[in-house]
């Protein structure tokens, strides 16, 4: 079971977090293009490697940046959204 | 019966406590201390197991979790564990043990003829032969055949173990003599350090082969290793198997006694666990009566039971040849048979030959002598060892990689590729003078123990098994080599080797150097098979733990359960929420007369559960304008809003009343069974977008008792109950009552004049107590959900995720206005514009009505003429009391247009006629509220 860097609460199981989405893919307000609208909703790169994504503490409910490595696990840093 | 009990060797048996089991059916006789296996060895029969494919007689190997052939079903206080290895269970009186794959024993058993068909069930037989009709046909008939244990469906095992999660400084697994030096040297660096060992005692190998460390005997480094760990505030956990090794360092482990599943999390991780004995392969080498030298050693010092009387060792390897002592020391004549010219010098009282090829076993039911260089050689007993097989399951599971040592004819940890350190024979360091020159410690004895790497002869006639558990031979691997399965991952899982439940431990090995073999390729080339969890079998309610029954997935409470109880509820989940259903013996009578008596006079429910989010600040109406699909910054103090909650994909996630009591304070009712999920996907934006110093939310649902007055009567009920109000519908205010606040909402789940009426928990029952008493003077009923449920159907009001579905989008259920009118930004806005989301054919919510009987729920919506097709389905439908008739909410393709015509309703091949009307069957000018 992995080990995960809440900003707020320290080093907590990876069963108290939930994935919620991949970084880098800012809402596009307004009035997006369907296509626009459509990738910010569905693609995703899912990379090998080195990847940056928001997480969701539960128990505390903080969301933060978490960067890691989706093929080693290797936590590389942690930053909240402040 | 070649086994036998030494008069007093044996160092864990206490020969004043007798012990008596039952191993198929027949009386077995031991010490306390003894195990199964040690018990059997020493008095029993030595044919007690019966193998997995062909019925081959089979007798004790091994010692430990290695152990392939000695398998039992073993019942326990009236509890079966199947599977159970002799080696690891201790003697105990009443114990009752059945060898598993024999009938009726493992003696006697029926199903022996079946190794008379050897030469046409190889590897592989039954995926090639059983295919015409289908593999279900044949499944019930081999395994009643082929197999080992049985489960016990007459028995549940106790849900008792519990998980423990811990953190340590140096977690050291296994207790021989790598992990206790290892031990040693970490308390002197000042680390908190755990042991685990998987027996119930520290020494390893030292127990049965003694020896001297670092100047003192074997025992005093022991005791005073424990003592050093234990004053540094360590801790030692025996009888402990680390079962698996997961991401970021996890070590899993089970701690059998204590009934303690631990989940630790060292800072550094040493594995010391040791190495397995490799056997030997001569033709025959299953035969009972065939034996690891290793563990004969240790039968011999730990529990008296010497493995036979005329004993042939067969080696190729110096750990043999203290065995070959020992067991001549106590009586036995022992032929020691090297393989090598080079040995070390021949122990007293031993026959020692060298250059020896072991060629086959001999013997029908019993062994009666084997071959050496084409002589035969008279004995009841073959010992086996063909050197050592480092247990590198754990440092594997982490992630780390094997080298191949030639010279030491093992695979052996590489050094940094997972996070664990190596020590000892897992690493390599194979004997006692090998560990202690590893560790640094100054040692009498610096030999190493060498082997000739010996391996099964590929032009030996006769049968010879590589996997005894799982029935592999030597003819099946080189069968899979000929049919091109020759990456070890494919041999195992043609032939099975390796998959049963010793793991491959003592097999795996020997198949992939007989595959190498095989294919002329050499042992690194040939590659290994992946290591996973667990390291050996664990029993499913380690896993478990306590979740069952009750705690497998324990709902919330009411506070007021009790009461309810007391006026006759009957309670079932809702959305995680253990809640009256009706208020009566017969559910469905109770609810229509429920629903019944709430329109005519007045009723109150429990709706506790349903969701109270308090977002409170200055950003607070910003925030819910954005979450929301309903603008709720132009909400007026003192008033609720119904608003709907959508996924950016614009599908309805949830609705709801939002109530401001204040301006910068609201309330949000999500639903009972999404308040969590709502809660977090308001604080995505408040966390994300919005500035987080002005708004907080804070879900404060489990702090209230909530109690709905609804009905005709409602006011009247209230009046009665000493509260009065005068607040509009869809108004709400907080007041005092009796010194508790009471906050008063009114507003309407069933169609009727509703007052939501909330007060802290611990004021729950006195509020229950004025209701109650006002209740008895109207005549008025409490109703349960079901009850509820007819209510809010009739009036047409939902349910998401009963009378949506993942495609419904507000304006599928007459909700299009905010769409088309708001011009500000707000979750999902997007995606309402889309295509997709205007196309016509969308389906929307409708009512159906029927005569006769209440329509099927999930029956399919069909057209009456044409193409039969579905569209939409029943989502909700009861019979209404108060209309007389059965009521139905749909989702029908393009349903607004159709109010009025006919549509088919599919079920079970019958078509029957609905005709589609709106929602809301029940006082559709909303005039009662
Ligand atoms: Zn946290």
């Amino acid at each position: 079971m992995q080990r995960f860097p809440c900003p707020f609460c320290g080093p907590r199981a990876e069963t108290e977090f939930h994935f919620a989405v991949e970084a880098g893919h800012p809402r596009p307000d307004g009035a997006p293009s369907d296509a626009d609208w459509a990738a910010y909703l569905y693609d995703v790169d899912a990379p090998k490697g080195p990847a940056r994504e928001m997480w969701l503490h539960v128990t505390c409910g903080t969301y933060f940046l978490m960067t890691r490595d989706t093929q080693t696990r290797e936590i590389l840093g942690a930053e909240d959204l402040g | 019966m070649s086994g036998w009990r030494h008069p007093t060797l044996g160092t864990e048996i206490d020969r004043s406590e007798p012990r008596r089991a039952k191993v198929d059916w027949t009386p077995i006789d031991g010490f306390a201390g003894d195990t199964l296996a040690s018990a059997l060895l020493a008095s029993g029969p030595r044919t007690i197991a019966r193998s997995f494919k062909y019925h081959r007689p089979r007798g004790l190997y091994g010692f430990g979790a290695e152990e392939p052939n000695a398998l039992f079903d073993v019942v326990r206080d009236g509890v079966t564990e199947p599977n159970a290895r002799a080696t690891l269970t201790p003697l105990e009186h009443g114990l009752l043990a059945r060898a598993v794959n024999a009938t009726p024993t493992a003696e006697r058993d029926r199903h022996r003829w079946l190794d008379l068909l050897h030469q046409v069930i190889p590897a592989g037989f039954y995926y090639k032969t059983f295919m015409a009709g289908g593999w279900h046909l044949y499944e019930p008939r081999i395994r009643a055949m082929a197999g080992l244990g049985r489960l016990d469906p007459n028995t549940t095992p106790p849900a008792e173990v519990q998980t423990r999660h811990a953190t340590c400084g140096t977690l050291i697994i296994g207790a021989g003599v790598a992990g206790l030096v290892a031990a040693r040297k970490a308390v002197d660096a000042g680390e908190e350090v755990w042991l685990i060992e998987q027996s119930a005692h520290l020494g390893g190998a030292l127990r049965w082969r003694g020896g001297v460390i670092d100047g003192a005997l074997w025992w005093d480094f022991v005791e005073d290793t424990r003592a050093r760990v234990l004053a540094s505030g360590g801790k030692i956990l025996t009888g402990t198997t680390a079962w698996g090794a997961f991401d970021h360092g996890l070590i899993a482990a089970h701690q059998a006694e204590a009934h303690l599943h631990w989940q630790i999390r060292p800072g550094r991780t040493i594995l010391a666990t040791g190495a397995v004995e490799r056997p030997l392969w001569p033709a025959g080498n299953d035969r009972p009566g065939v034996m690891s030298a290793e563990a004969a050693h240790y039968y011999l010092t730990l529990y008296g039971a010497v493995a036979g009387r005329r004993i042939v060792l067969a080696t190729g390897a110096d750990s043999g040849y203290a065995t070959a002592a020992a067991l001549a020391q106590a009586g036995a004549v022992v032929t020691l048979a090297d393989r090598r010219a080079e040995t070390p010098d021949a122990p007293t009282g031993v026959r020692h030959l060298t250059n020896q090829r072991l060629q086959s076993v001999q013997g029908r039911r019993e062994l009666f002598g084997v071959t050496l260089n084409d002589a035969f050689h008279s004995a009841d007993t073959l010992l086996v060892s063909g050197g050592w097989t480092p247990s590198v399951h754990l440092h594997c599971q982490a992630g780390g990689k094997l080298d191949w040592d030639a010279g030491k004819d093992a695979l052996v940890p590489r050094a940094g590729t997972s996070h664990m350190e190596v020590v000892g024979a897992a690493n390599g360091a194979f004997g006692l003078g090998a560990a202690l020159v590893e560790a640094g410690v100054t040692s009498a004895d610096t030999t190493d123990w060498h082997w000739h790497p010996v391996r099964p002869y590929p032009e030996q006639r006769g049968r010879i098994w590589i996997d005894l558990q799982n029935d592999v031979t030597l003819k099946d691997v080189k069968l899979a080599a000929r049919e091109g399965f020759t990456s070890v991952e494919h041999l195992k899982r043609y032939t099975t080797l390796g998959m049963a439940t010793d793991q491959g431990r003592t097999a795996n090995f020997t198949g992939l150097a007989a595959m190498a073999d095989a294919t002329d390729r050499t042992i690194p080339e040939t590659g290994t098979t992946t290591f996973r969890p667990p390291v050996q079998p664990l029993a499913l309610t380690v896993l478990g733990g306590r979740r069952r029954g009750d705690l497998f997935n324990p709902p919330k409470r009411l506070a007021l359960e009790e009461l309810h109880r007391t006026a006759g509820a009957q309670f079932r989940e809702y959305g995680g929420w253990l809640r009256p259903s009706a208020y009566g013996e017969e559910e469905r009578d109770a609810a229509l007369s429920e629903a019944q008596a709430a329109r005519d006079n007045v009723a109150i429910y429990d709706a506790s559960p349903l969701g109270k989010l308090e977002v409170i600040g200055p950003g607070a109406p910003a925030l819910l304008d954005f979450a929301f699909y309903n603008r709720l910054s132009t909400l007026e103090p003192g008033r609720a809003r119904y608003a709907f909650l959508l996924q950016e994909s614009g599908i309805v996630f949830d609705d709801g009343v939002v109530l401001r009591p204040a301006e910068d304070r609201f309330i949000v009712s999500a639903s009972s069974a999404h308040v969590d999920a709502v809660r977090f996907i308001l604080e995505d934006p408040r966390q994300d977008r919005f500035d987080p110093s002005q708004v907080a939310i804070h879900d404060v649902t489990q702090a209230y008792t909530t109690l709905t007055v609804t009905g005709p009567r409602a006011q009247d009920l209230l009046r009665a109950a000493g509260i009065a109000t005068d607040i509009p519908h869809m108004g709400l205010e907080e007041v005092t009552l009796d010194g508790f606040p009471l906050r008063i909402a009114r507003i309407s789940f069933t169609g009727d004049r509703s007052f939501e009426l909330s007060v802290p928990l611990p004021k729950g029952p006195a509020l229950h107590a004025r209701l109650e008493s006002a209740r008895t003077k109207l005549n008025g009923h409490w109703i349960g959900l079901e009850a509820v449920m007819i209510l809010r159907a009739e009036k047409g009001y939902i349910l998401v995720g009963k009378d949506t579905d993942g495609l419904t989008m507000p304006q599928d259920l007459g909700w299009g206005g905010p769409r088309d009118r708001r011009e500000d930004d707000y979750l999902g806005r997007a995606s309402l514009r889309t295509e997709a989301a205007n196309a016509p054919d969308r389906r929307q919510l409708v009512g159906l009505r029927v005569d006769g009987e209440a329509l099927p729920v999930g029956a399919h919506l069909v057209p009456l003429e044409g193409p039969r097709r579905s569209l939409g389905f029943v989502t909700s439908s009861h019979d209404s009391p108060a209309l007389g008739r059965p009521i139905a909410l749909a989702l029908l393709e393009g349903g607004a247009a159709r109010i009025g015509q006919s549509v088919g309703v599919f079920q079970d091949g019958i078509v029957q006629t609905a005709t589609v009307t709106a929602p809301c069957a029940f006082d559709p000018e909303g005039e009662r509220l």
